[in-house]
């Protein structure tokens, strides 16, 4: 860990006090360098899933950090986290975001040749390097591969740091928003739906966070749409209609209000991990439910069946870098790219052998909320907007999260902390503060465990 | 398959139709009238531009032949484009305040088939201008259209927008039609 003249370990400290942030976290270009050093090129970032690249030579481009990296499948079928970068004079080996290489990554400059897992292949009139310290055993002249890059179920992860705790330790109890993303599926599998769509946050990476699973803020931010779809719902009532199901997906903004979101329990989990219970079981009693309902027993068995659909979890944040919907098969990823700017990429999941309409319901949701026509996610975006804008101004140095503090559940035996019980509490947002301080002082958290 | 998309999907990208100049004048005239109505925001005049089940179509990619069942930029039937014009209205649609504003130049305009109802497939491109909280940013592609006969005018079946950028990344949402 490099030392900052700077930031100190004790002045990152004082940043985050139990209730309240210190805005220089949100828009310090030297703490997000630290950040970028300490949590994005050291934690388990997400690259993608492994249907990402299908076939043989497939790669797809992934961030890390401030790091360059591509996924590639080599000829064996295994996948590969490399750095995209040639290791000859520099230059970037993949330039679209994703496509097929063949059977050899080439490099446009001077034409070296690499395998799919960064091994080089051959080197255009190489006896020029005879008797030179070019050695092509050497792995320095072969494209550098992340120090560790693992997959949970398919679900593929790099860490930019040699060692630390490995992939499952680190996603814990969380593991359960990926399982579910499979579990879900009658045919045990899913894959990703085309292409994700990319959005750039004009905001710190932690207000996209933060607001995911910010339940004081839906009835109030995404108000109008909540009003707009409802209306819709209730002329096409009118004119002996059945309003789509994923309308209801608007209509809850209006329908359970500002206040209403009470009912809904957060939690932090020792990682950093967060989550936003309850709010979309998606058990409506229809027969395109109840016909999945059915193949899901008849994949499983009632019991075990019932207690994948019981996971009642609308949100489930892998800090730093994922926030997954799991009964929506949705998941995005950030990319930091500066103190302001983020990169998200959203993606959308089929559940293998599941109906067609339950595939509907969540392309609904991927379309009404996270596409680049949201009427949801576009006054997110702009309320992220201004307070990146506030935050930098002299009016206040402080954020408050003052919502319940002091009123956390003590931790159980996962090392989780609650909310208060029928409150709309700041909990994640501290939570997620707290393990920030731990991460950007002592590099590991020890918040609740 | 729908069946306007089908027939989209189905038409020469390439050809070009032999019509009457009085054909293409009326062709020409709908879509200049579609694009300032857009502009000017006659919500009403909007709505009744689309047949029934008509959609507006921005795919996310060039080889999709279908919005129905794929993820889309925008996919919108009559009752999505009623929730978008309330919901952009709402004195707390946020980030509609300042209201936008929209300019578009549509060029281009070779009708690709004239059935012998009178349907018509026309494709075009556009300039499109949109200013928003005080910066101003450029969208372009082309349009194809789908019309249906109406009387002495056209209703759209289904108008497909590809957009030159169309795989972001998209520095802030678009909150209308393009
Ligand atoms: S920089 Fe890649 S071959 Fe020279
Ligand atoms: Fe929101």
């Amino acid at each position: 860990m490099t030392q900052s003249q700077t930031w100190t370990d004790e002045k990152i400290a004082a940043l985050v006090e139990p209730d309240r942030v210190h805005r220089l976290a949100y828009t310090d270009q030297e703490l997000f360098d630290l950040e970028m050093e300490r949590i994005f090129e050291k934690l388990w970032i997400y690259i993608g899933h492994e249907s990402q690249v299908k076939e043989p030579g497939d790669y797809y481009l992934a961030r890390v950090g401030r790091q360059p990296m591509v996924m590639t499948r080599d000829g064996k079928g295994e996948i590969h986290v490399l750095y995209n970068r040639c290791p000859h004079r520099g230059a970037q080996l993949c330039t679209a975001r994703a496509g097929n290489a063949g059977k050899h990554l080439r490099c446009s400059y001077h034409a070296w040749t690499f395998n799919l897992d960064g091994r080089i292949d051959a080197i255009p009139a190489i006896n020029g390097y005879d008797g030179t310290r070019f050695d092509k055993n050497d792995p320095l002249f072969h494209i550098k591969k992340a120090p560790r890059a693992d997959n949970y179920r398919g679900f593929w992860f790099a860490s930019l740091a040699e060692d630390g705790p490995g992939l499952e330790e680190h996603l814990g109890q969380a593991k359960i928003a990926l399982d579910q993303l499979i579990d879900r599926a009658p045919g045990k599998e899913c894959e990703v739906v085309g292409d994700c769509f990319q959005m750039v946050q004009q905001s710190n990476w932690k207000i996209f966070l933060e607001n995911q699973i910010d339940v004081s803020h839906p009835g109030a931010t995404h108000e109008s749409t909540g009003y707009a779809a409802m209306t819709v719902e209730e002329d096409m009532k009118a004119a002996g209609e059945t309003p789509p199901l994923e309308y209801g997906f608007l209509t809850d903004f209006k329908r359970i209000g500002i206040d209403g979101w009470d009912k809904f329990g957060t939690t932090g989990h020792p990682q950093g991990h967060t989550t936003l219970e309850g709010y979309m079981g998606l058990r409506p009693d229809d027969p395109d439910t109840n016909e999945y309902v059915r193949l899901m027993y008849d994949a499983y068995g009632e019991t075990k069946a019932e207690e994948i659909l019981g996971v009642d979890m609308h949100h489930v944040l892998l800090y730093p870098c994922n926030s997954v919907q799991p009964p929506l098969q949705q998941l995005r990823t950030i990319r930091p790219l500066a103190p302001n700017k983020t990169l998200t990429e959203i993606w959308q999941f089929r559940l293998k052998d599941a109906p067609e309409a339950i595939y509907r319901r969540s392309l609904g949701y991927y379309y009404l909320v996270n596409s680049p026509s949201t009427m949801v996610n576009a006054d997110d975006l702009f309320n992220w907007w201004k307070c990146q804008n506030g935050l930098t101004s002299d009016g206040g140095d402080w954020i408050s999260l003052h919502r319940n503090a002091g009123q956390d559940l003590p931790p159980d035996d996962h090392g989780i902390v609650h909310s208060a019980p029928a409150s709309m509490s700041e909990l994640p947002l501290r939570h997620m503060m707290q393990v920030w301080k731990d991460y950007m002082t002592n590099g590991h958290a020890k918040v609740g465990g | 398959m729908g069946e306007a998309a089908l027939k989209l999907a189905e038409s020469d990208p390439f050809a070009v139709a032999d019509v009457s100049v009085e054909t293409q004048q009326a062709v020409e005239r709908f879509l200049y009238r579609q694009a300032e109505i857009l502009d000017e925001k006659q919500w009403d005049d909007w709505l009744a531009l689309y047949t029934k089940d008509g959609h507006y179509w921005m795919p996310a990619r060039e080889d999709q032949t279908d919005g129905d069942g794929v993820p889309n930029i925008f996919w919108e039937n009559n009752d999505i484009m009623k929730m978008r014009i309330r919901r952009n209205n709402h004195p707390h649609a946020h980030s509609q305040a300042p209201e936008n504003r929209l300019c578009h130049v549509v060029s281009n305009v070779i009708i690709e088939d004239e059935a012998p109802n009178g349907d018509i497939v026309v494709r075009s491109r556009f300039h499109c201008a949109e200013y928003l909280r005080y910066e101003v940013r450029q969208f372009t592609g082309k349009y194809r259209h789908l019309l249906v006969r109406d009387g002495d005018s056209y209703k759209i079946a289904l108008q497909r927008v590809d957009l030159v950028n169309r795989e972001g990344p998209w520095e802030y949402v678009m909150q209308w039609w393009l």
